[in-house]
């Protein structure tokens, strides 16, 4: 059930605008801007792959456009909707339209509630089955989730951390959802394991059509699975593109390095690729000032937006920039 | 031992693990050489028996459990397995180090880090004094930490991730190791601090001829840092070699379904 609002076909499911998270002082800690004027759209059955290093304003972005974090400016639109402005009943409404899958598949499930238990709990809250269809439902979720609908009366100590994960998937997609925030959700499993994993999200993101925000730290396993990609350092996204323009053609100096830093599993590339004397990159702070970005814009006189477009659809910040001597 | 370029010759070795539930079978007979200045890699999934086969060289146990081990760990000609414990403590740290995945929870977090080093150069050179604190010092230099004489006076939680991994290979090198055991050195670490740790690595290796021992899940970290890999599976080595060789042509069909599924960022992403 979409909801009865019109949109146009073309308009993007999310569109993230001007979003900041700042989180207040704390114990003689000055206020921390954890997230700076992020914009971005996720377009029906895509992928936006969010990168960056610990620290960086990932998860808390994530965080932010389900409102699980307290947004301190600008927009999160939802199907057309505000997410922010939103009555707490309004909100809640508009939870089953958006999920999550964490990290950590062990902490995430309960382990006295068995795997159907699970599955049905987001089905009673949103009403979204009658009782009588919810064991089918169960079972139709873990054949989605390529699992034996057999499984549903085991605990989940019964399973493995890839195992977990599906189940982890299953519970999001019970509502049906149109877009789900996957945060580092195969990180902590193996690499076949993580394999399997992706692999199944792309298919569900075939049959459903569902858009996803994939947060990964791991540059190689968002480059399976975007279409879309956003380099975040220091609050910001310093640079956004297709996955192609991003990886192939990266403008940004701190998106180069993290991309050159990446070990590729090749003993003569790699080896050279260590032997290489690492650049030096000293990134500038993030302060307006007056004069001049590194691209020539006097952005606290023309009032814009730190942001340049290098191509079509590709564009990067002209903050973080090693400071020129 | 028969052949002298040889530090270590492993044979047969096993390791059963102890907890108050159970009992693993976590090493299945594995033999293995690494020689003088070489560099081997240990690659394999969780539970592959990779970090358990280090422990097992420097006797030491997995937190909250007991090892027994069988077979023989030959170490430039001593048989580890049937030293005393006091020989073995002289031995691990002096002769063998080892570096372990989580470097928060490897120091102390009460002491500075300089006087954690003090102790380590106390206890296994004959410097005494001021000597200590300078070679310290030296120590923190070599692993590149800026400013190290006054660093030194910082506490661990001062220091970043990175930083503190630093300390950590500073104080396993403090005694010109034979043999340097790295067990997932750069797991906890962001891919940009992850390539200087594992430059730091290879220019320690090469300026002061160690053996290293390098233990990963991660192909990538593996392929650059080493000359032979040794693929482990369910507490056996199911395939070994040169690491051009194995990454060329896996002969295992374990070792090719690992390399099958690792992601590269150099060969095509997702087909739009």
């Amino acid at each position: 059930m979409r909801l009865a609002k019109k949109r146009p076909t073309d308009a993007p499911l999310l569109q993230v605008r001007d979003l900041s998270v700042v989180f207040p002082a704390q114990r003689g800690n000055p206020p921390l801007a954890a997230v700076k004027g992020v914009s971005f759209d996720i377009a029906p059955g895509q992928t936006l792959g969010l990168v960056g290093q610990s620290g960086s304003g990932k998860t808390t972005t994530g965080r932010a456009i389900l409102q699980l974090q307290k947004v301190h400016q600008g927009s999160v639109e939802l199907l057309g909707e505000d997410l922010t402005k939103m009555s707490s009943s309004n909100l809640r409404r508009m939870r089953r339209h958006m999920q999550f899958v964490l990290q950590n598949p062990y902490s995430s499930l309960h382990p006295r509630m068995t795997i159907a238990q699970t599955l049905t709990e987001p089905l009673r809250v949103h009403r979204s089955v009658p009782p009588s269809q919810m064991r089918e439902r169960v079972a139709e979720l873990l054949e989605l989730v390529n699992m034996d609908p057999a499984v549903m009366h085991r605990y989940p100590n019964a399973f493995s951390g890839g195992q977990r994960q599906r189940i982890v998937i299953a519970r999001a997609l019970a509502v049906n959802p149109d877009f789900v925030v996957c945060d580092e959700p195969v990180s902590a499993l193996d690499v076949r394991t993580q394999a399997q994993i992706v692999t199944l999200l792309r298919s569900l993101q075939d049959k459903l059509g569902l858009s996803y925000l994939f947060i990964a730290h791991d540059l190689a396993i968002v480059r399976e699975v975007a279409h879309k990609v956003a380099v975040m350092f220091g609050g910001r996204i310093v640079e956004m593109g297709n996955a192609s323009q991003v990886y192939d053609t990266p403008a940004h100096p701190y998106t180069q390095m993290l991309l050159n830093a990446v070990p590729i599993p090749d003993p003569i590339i790699q080896r050279k690729r260590l032997r290489l004397t690492p650049p030096e990159f000293r990134f500038s702070a993030d302060e307006d000032h007056d004069g001049p970005c590194s691209h020539g814009e006097n952005h606290v006189r023309t009032g814009t937006a730190p942001w340049h477009q290098i191509a079509d659809g590709h564009g990067i910040s002209c903050r973080y920039w090693p400071p020129t001597s | 031992m028969s052949d002298p370029t040889l530090i270590l010759r492993v044979r047969n070795l096993t390791a059963r693990i102890a907890t108050r539930k159970e009992e693993i079978h976590a090493v299945r007979g594995i033999s293995f050489d690494i020689a003088a200045g070489e560099a081997v890699g240990f690659v394999g999934e969780s539970g592959c028996g990779k970090s358990v086969t280090a422990r097992a060289i420097m006797r030491l146990a997995p937190e909250g459990t007991s090892i027994a081990l069988g077979g023989s760990v030959d170490f430039m000609g001593q048989d580890l397995l049937q030293l005393d414990e006091k020989a073995m403590r002289d031995l691990r740290g002096r002769r063998i180090a080892m570096v372990f995945q989580d470097p928060m929870t490897s120091l102390n977090p009460v002491m500075t880090i300089g006087s954690q080093i003090d102790d380590i150069v106390r206890r296994h050179t004959e410097l005494r004094g001021r000597a200590i604190r300078q070679r310290t010092v030296e120590l923190l230099n070599l692993v590149g930490i800026p400013n190290p004489e006054r660093r030194a006076d910082n506490h661990p939680h001062q220091f970043s991730g990175g930083m503190r991994q630093r300390v950590l290979i500073a104080i396993a090198i403090s005694c010109d190791p034979d043999l340097l055991i790295a067990d997932e050195p750069t797991t906890a670490l962001d891919v940009t601090v992850q390539a200087q740790i594992l430059r730091l690595l290879m220019r320690l290796r090469e300026e002061r001829g160690m053996s290293l021992m390098l233990i990963t899940h991660d192909f990538g970290v593996v392929a650059g840092m080493v000359e032979r890999v040794n693929v482990m599976y369910r507490g056996e080595i199911v395939e070994s070699g040169s690491v051009e060789r194995v990454f060329a042509e896996p002969a295992h069909e374990y070792t090719r379904a690992l390399l099958h599924a690792v992601p590269r960022l150099d060969t095509a992403g997702r087909v739009l």
